[in-house]
């Protein structure tokens, strides 16, 4: 099936997320769409698939135009969709998540699960896939779910596989796997448009590349460009993508966190025993896939996590049992993994959101009362050093961008005199400019001879950054290891493959010359 | 379908806090709830039951028998077929239960082999042979003395109280049979003691007529959390029930009345109440106004203009107006013979009947249909259904159509079965009561339909002891059935989850 796309153009308001773009996907080809986060990618494919009316422009299949009024139509003209946040039913089970919408029944609109059963075992045996069809969804791993996705999209015979951001909740291994799998669909004859800003995978998959930014083509790209190349073309200006640094100096170390558990409110423990230290002077990096207990680490040292056991001690002072505003006058800078839910206050303006965690304090408050001015001259000084692009410290900081918004989380937890530093997915969802920037802040800090934590599903970001790496699986520490470890070592044991053993394995990998 | 099925459905709550196996460290996780709960519980139980006993003995009729010789016959073949069944389903339990320790490795838990409706079927059947067995053996009363009874009742639920302390203390988890005991032994505590206080040297009640009140009260309960369940499975909270309720009583009596015809009263109380879920629908479904405040309004509104529409109307011409005649009981044959059962399930109006069937056609349709896995979807991850062509608001404001229709047809009973007549608000709150029921029955058809028979008999019991005479004033006693909701919301029976697009209106996009 040949899908095209033609002069396609969604406005949202005012604003124009999809201009004018032309998409040729030809049968049994890996089409990659290359762009940044809000490049204009997923609402590109959204309309494609349904969910949005285009404002303009037309699609056509087999050189026919078609309309889809909604994703049924989408799906019955054959296209199928990975969506980044998978469209699954936690409580419902694999079998069910395939039947719904496409469902076999029986006499009176009783459900035929076993004929789904069937189907799902068929495309199971035929790909490699192992799912089991009455496992409850919210049971499996990711990458188990995402195979689910992908079989809801063959049931219902789909010729076009779209995957939106696949590999964004993906282990390295479970990459692999998927790129496998996509290998012998295309094999199979299906055309799969992948989605992504990685610039690695897109050039180890895909047939052909469409970069895109700001809503616009800007041009097609083979896969033998250099990624420096890529990323250029995806920025709109020259970029460079390795990080200058001086190798640390670590000093003493002052934060030690000991026999660390934290369970959550099923009983599960999210975070199991972990002990580790961090000097001054020294970035140590938390890796691990999402989900992995990095969220309850951050929460607990900063205090907001029910029920913690263990030990966290910065400068020899116990934290666990404090209040968030005892830690954070004890020193500690947090940037929160998600700064539209924890970082900022969206409708506040950006000279508010720039003292949220001062503002009873002098010289921003006198008794009852505030200081406006005083308020006003410091967000403007913030503004001008962390480079916010804002038209005036007076905006709603929602109205900005992911990486504006993020340097003013960045100015407010940098503007004290810190005794540790954590940041959460520091860069997630920004542009290669933005990156570059909150990343010699992080440097900056660790230079200052702050003891700095990074926690970071991105492996590039962790090796970008860390002088040590401590890897996280299941809420227990698999190991620490240099900064130098290999993608390999470090993406096995982000599936809880042991230090030494990941070294093993990944050697012998490497010998047998089957990793790619 | 089946496991979604077995693990959200049958009769019991399937239990949302599985015993992990290996997760055995410190970590103070063991909630005190029970253990303190039940405490508090047996402390009271024993204080009453033990040490406020009287030296009376408490009676229990068992209902005579309208045809002696078809009721020893349909005695009989019950006690058979109930046997069967227990050893059956008895041994099946048993069967598949033993591999599972052994197999239970990681997070399989022991109960996984058995499905959620063998151990709920298992029980009910041997209750419904030890009734059988009353009917053979043709007693008719049972005395129980109150003293003896209540110690031993007392010691039980201590006992048992202790016993969850210890487990708890253990860090382990409470298993499931110890609360239904400490429920049952309560129950019959509670019972005897309530019972044998009454006036007279040899206070008795009638068993039979206590159970099958309970069942009548609890129709109007019955329908309401079914519309409850059908509206919150695909994500609307359907705060209305008390309207939908009170507004087909009203309907129902009015349009019987003037049509001379209770039949048409029934539909119009159906269609009174599809009217009150189609306002629910497109205020809060198109034009998303938070569906409790929408509920919470059309309750007030339609308290306040039956009331208006009663004292102005139908006051001025009851004759005319509010005189609909009633539905009569129906007898099943050969069922509404058996001893104890029969009068209690098949001595019913045409709305009791239909409530059975109405429980059935959606548990069904929820769990085992294209349709119920549709609005299961919806409710749970509107924006998952759309992606796949569903039609996320037309599937809501179609379920919550038919969710008003059916608390219509329960509003109905006030008129056309309790009293064949309207009076003003007589409703009395049934509506909320419902939502509790819905809530306790974990938005299970089923679960709603025992939690409501629970309710129901709570409110039985209530006027029933009050006829007898009490150790307890009445006012206590009417306070029962409320009491009982906010121990049951509380969540005594273990956290339950609701669908997760409850409540939350879906914008596409």
């Amino acid at each position: 099936m040949k899908l095209e796309l033609k002069g396609i153009t969604k406005r949202f308001g005012s604003l124009v997320a999809n201009d004018h773009i032309d998409l040729v996907v030809e049968p049994g080809q890996v089409h990659c769409l290359l762009g940044e986060n809000g490049a204009g990618k997923s609402t590109l494919m959204n309309v494609l698939y349904g969910l949005y009316d285009p404002s303009d422009g037309e699609i056509l299949v087999d050189g026919k135009p078609v309309v889809f009024k909604g994703p049924g139509d989408a799906m019955a003209a054959g296209i199928g969709m990975v969506h980044q946040h998978f469209m699954l039913i936690p409580v419902f089970t694999v079998a069910e998540n395939v039947a719904l919408g496409n469902e076999a029944t029986k006499a009176a609109g009783f459900l035929n699960l076993d004929e789904t059963r069937r189907k799902i075992s068929e495309i199971s045996k035929q790909y490699g896939f192992h799912v089991d069809p009455d496992a409850l969804v919210e049971d499996l791993p990711v990458g188990v779910q995402q195979r689910v996705e992908i079989i809801k999209a063959l049931v219902r015979d789909a010729e076009v596989l779209i995957l939106d951001e696949p590999t964004a909740v993906l282990t390295p291994q479970e990459t692999d796997e998927l790129l496998d799998i996509i290998r012998q669909l295309k094999a199979a004859g299906k055309s799969i448009v992948f989605i992504s800003h990685k610039l690695r995978e897109v050039k180890e998959i895909s047939d052909i590349i469409t970069v895109i930014r700001r809503g616009k083509v800007v041009g097609s790209a083979d896969p033998s460009a250099s990624p420096t190349e890529l990323a250029s073309a995806m920025v709109g200006r020259a970029v460079s993508l390795t990080l200058e640094k001086k190798p640390a100096q670590p000093g003493e170390a002052t934060f030690k966190v000991r026999d660390l558990t934290v369970v959550d409110h099923n009983g599960q423990h999210v975070v199991d025993g972990l002990s580790f230290e961090i000097a001054k002077g020294e970035v140590l990096a938390i890796a691990g896939v999402q989900g992995n207990g990095q969220t309850e680490l951050t929460e607990a040292i900063l205090g907001v996590q029910p029920h913690v056991t263990g030990s966290i001690i910065l400068d020899d002072v116990e934290l666990l049992g404090k209040s968030v505003k005892q830690v954070l006058s004890a020193g500690v800078g947090f940037v929160p993994e998600d700064r539209k839910i924890d970082g900022l206050v969206g409708t506040f303006s950006i000279s508010e959101n720039m003292i949220l965690d001062l503002y009873d304090k002098p010289p921003f408050a006198q008794g009852i009362g505030m200081k406006p001015a005083l308020i006003a001259s410091h967000a403007e000084k913030k503004v001008e050093e962390f480079d916010v692009r804002t038209p005036s410290i007076d905006v709603a900081v929602g109205t900005l961008s992911g990486g504006n918004q993020q340097k003013v989380v960045l100015a407010r937890e940098l503007s004290r005199p810190l005794r540790l530093f954590i940041a959460s997915q520091p860069t997630r969802g920004l542009d290669v400019g933005s990156i570059e920037f909150v990343h010699k802040r992080v440097i900056a800090e660790r230079d200052n001879g702050t003891p700095v934590m990074i926690v970071s599903t991105e492996l590039d970001e962790v090796l970008e950054l860390a002088d040590r790496i401590a890897v996280l699986y299941r809420g227990k520490l698999v190991g620490i290891v240099p900064a130098g470890t290999s993608r390999d070592v470090l993406g096995l044991m982000m599936a809880g493959v042991p230090e030494h053993e990941a070294e093993l394995t990944a050697h012998k990998t490497l010998e047998g010359g089957t990793h790619v | 379908m089946s496991t979604t099925t077995t693990q959200s459905g049958g009769g019991t709550p399937a239990g949302n806090a599985p015993a992990r196996p290996g997760k055995t460290g410190a970590t103070g996780l063991v909630s005190w709830k029970a253990g303190i709960g039940l405490s508090l519980l047996a402390i009271l139980g024993t204080a009453l039951f033990g040490f406020m006993s009287n030296s009376k003995s408490a009676g229990f009729g068992i209902a005579e028998a309208a045809n002696e010789a078809a009721s020893s016959v349909a005695a009989l073949v019950t006690f058979v077929l109930a046997l069967l069944l227990s050893v059956g389903l008895g041994y099946l339990w048993f069967a598949r239960r033993r591999p599972g320790p052994t197999s239970g490795s990681g997070l399989a838990s022991s109960s996984g082999t058995v499905p959620g409706w063998l151990p709920a079927s298992f029980v009910a059947a041997v209750v419904v042979l030890g009734l059988a067995a009353l009917g053979v053996a043709k007693v008719s009363k049972i005395t129980l003395p109150s003293a003896a009874i209540g110690w031993i009742a007392a010691v039980i639920l201590l006992g048992l109280a202790g016993y969850t302390v210890y487990l708890t203390q253990a860090k382990r988890a409470t298993p499931r049979w110890v609360g239904g005991t400490f429920a049952a032994v309560f129950l019959i505590g509670f019972m005897v003691w309530i019972v044998a206080g009454g006036n007279g040297d040899e206070p008795s009640i009638s068993l039979a007529g206590l159970i099958a009140g309970s069942v009548t009260l609890a129709v109007p309960l019955v329908f309401g959390s079914l519309s409850g369940v059908l509206c919150e499975r695909v994500g609307v909270v359907n705060i209305a029930i008390e309207g939908q309720l009170l507004l087909g009583a009203f309907s129902a009596a009015v349009v019987a009345t003037v049509t001379h015809n209770v039949y048409a009263g029934l539909v119009a109380a159906a269609v009174a109440g599809a009217l009150v879920s189609l306002v629910l629908a497109v205020v809060s479904i198109k034009y998303l106004v938070n569906q409790i405040i929408v509920g919470v309004v059309l309750n007030v509104l339609i308290s306040g203009l039956t009331s208006f529409l009663f004292s102005t109307l139908l006051t001025a011409d009851p004759d005319g107006l509010n005189k609909p005649g009633r539905l009569p009981p129906v007898d099943i044959p050969f069922l509404s013979d058996i001893p104890i059962i029969g009068p209690i399930l098949f001595h019913q109006s045409l709305v009791g009947y239909l409530m059975y069937i109405a429980v059935i056609v959606v548990y069904l349709g929820l769990f085992h249909t294209k349709w119920g896995l549709r609005v299961r979807a919806v409710g749970e991850h509107p924006q998952a259904a759309d992606t796949v062509g569903i039609n996320v608001n037309r599937t809501r404001f179609w379920n919550v159509l038919m969710g008003g229709a059916i608390a219509g047809i329960g509003g109905s009973f006030f008129t056309l079965v309790s009293v064949d007549a309207f009076s003003k608000d007589m409703s009395g709150g049934r509506g909320y009561i419902a939502l509790a029921a819905l809530i306790f029955g974990r938005w299970n058809p089923i679960g709603a339909f025992l939690a409501a028979l629970l309710f129901g008999f709570a409110d039985n019991l209530q006027s029933v002891i009050t006829i007898i005479g009490s150790p307890v004033p009445s006012q206590f006693m009417a306070m029962l059935p409320y009491a009982l909701t906010v121990f049951a919301v509380a969540g005594l029976v273990g956290r339950s989850r609701p669908p997760a697009a409850s409540g939350i209106p879906y914008v596409k996009g």
